[in-house]
């Protein structure tokens, strides 16, 4: 067995059993970390199909940016297990079965000699000085460029109802009005009083 | 050498169980979400896997797309689930029926 399908095995079972995990382990706090585990084996398979580019964009944006924000949000919100796990096994049947139909529809596609070995051989690698990353920039930066700058506007519609959302004015928050500090003039804060002098007196 | 089929079962299983996640925690939002990331891997794994066996890298690119748009969502979706938290003080999909006619 050559060293790259042993790779491909033990990324893929660790894929497979750690998002089994993701959908059945009782704490939502785990069930983020095993998303971590999944989403980082995924990257591994990803590298074995030459898509570096992407497998690191995987680890970064979603090991280190989505699912953080996935643990903040359920850290910070207070969930009543139990009661989520209300019906977990009414649901298990109906799903198991559900389940079962799509993988096997799925998997009578995909066994059924188009995808095979002969049908669609495995392209040789890439020579040392292919670079992933300049490929897909120039493809990107080209014809898909329209869709490049739509995916910019999508991040900003994000960014702006995500933040419009949740941000919210506490009325016992006193804040700050510098238009109100601007417009303040000498006379309203400084009053001039004239003294009459007094000689010191000494004893 | 690992066949293209392989790599779409892999994807296929992935579905298979995000599906059966989202059957099965109907009460917890926070663990939809994750299945609804998990289902777009696998939709992902597929399309990396043509681009690199049909060796044309728009698969590649798509995913880049997806990958910004899942992430959005997921910011989105978050954000959604906090404001809900805060007036309702629960995620159960059950106590969100206030839309219903």
């Amino acid at each position: 067995m050559a060293f790259l399908q042993i790779v491909f095995y033990v990324f893929s079972t660790v894929l497979v059993v750690s998002s089994t995990l993701v959908v059945t382990v009782r704490n939502p706090v785990r069930a983020a970390l095993f998303l971590v585990l999944a989403f980082f084996s995924a990257a591994c398979l990803w590298l074995t199909l030459e898509a570096e580019f992407l497998a690191i964009t995987l680890v970064l944006v979603y090991v280190g940016a989505v699912m953080v924000l996935f643990l903040f949000v359920i850290m910070m919100l207070d969930i009543d297990i139990a009661q989520m796990r209300a019906g977990f096994a009414n649901y298990l049947p109906l799903g198991l079965i559900v389940a079962i139909i799509m993988a096997g529809e799925l998997a009578l596609v995909m066994l059924s000699g188009e995808f095979g070995d002969v049908e669609l051989p495995r392209p040789s690698g890439h020579g040392a000085d292919y670079s992933n990353t300049a490929a897909l920039g120039k493809l990107v930066y080209t014809d898909y460029v329209y869709t490049f700058e739509l995916a910019a506007v999508i991040l900003l519609v994000a960014i702006i109802a995500a933040i419009s959302l949740t941000l919210r004015r506490r009325p016992e928050t006193r804040y700050q009005a510098p238009e109100e500090q601007v417009k303040v003039r000498k006379e309203d804060r400084i009053r001039i009083v004239k003294l009459p002098p007094r000689p010191e007196r000494r004893s | 050498m690992i066949p293209l089929s392989h790599y779409l079962i892999v994807g296929a299983l992935l579905f298979a169980i995000s599906v059966v996640g989202i059957f099965l925690n109907r009460k917890n939002l926070v663990i939809i979400l994750m299945a609804i990331e998990l289902l777009l891997l696998a939709a992902n794994m597929n399309f990396v896997a043509f681009s690199h066996y049909l060796g044309n890298l728009s698969g590649q690119v798509f995913v880049f797309f997806v990958l910004t748009v899942a992430a959005a969502e997921a910011a989105i979706g978050l954000a959604i689930l906090i404001v809900l938290f805060r007036t309702r003080g629960s995620i159960n999909v059950q106590d969100l029926d206030r839309l219903k006619g």
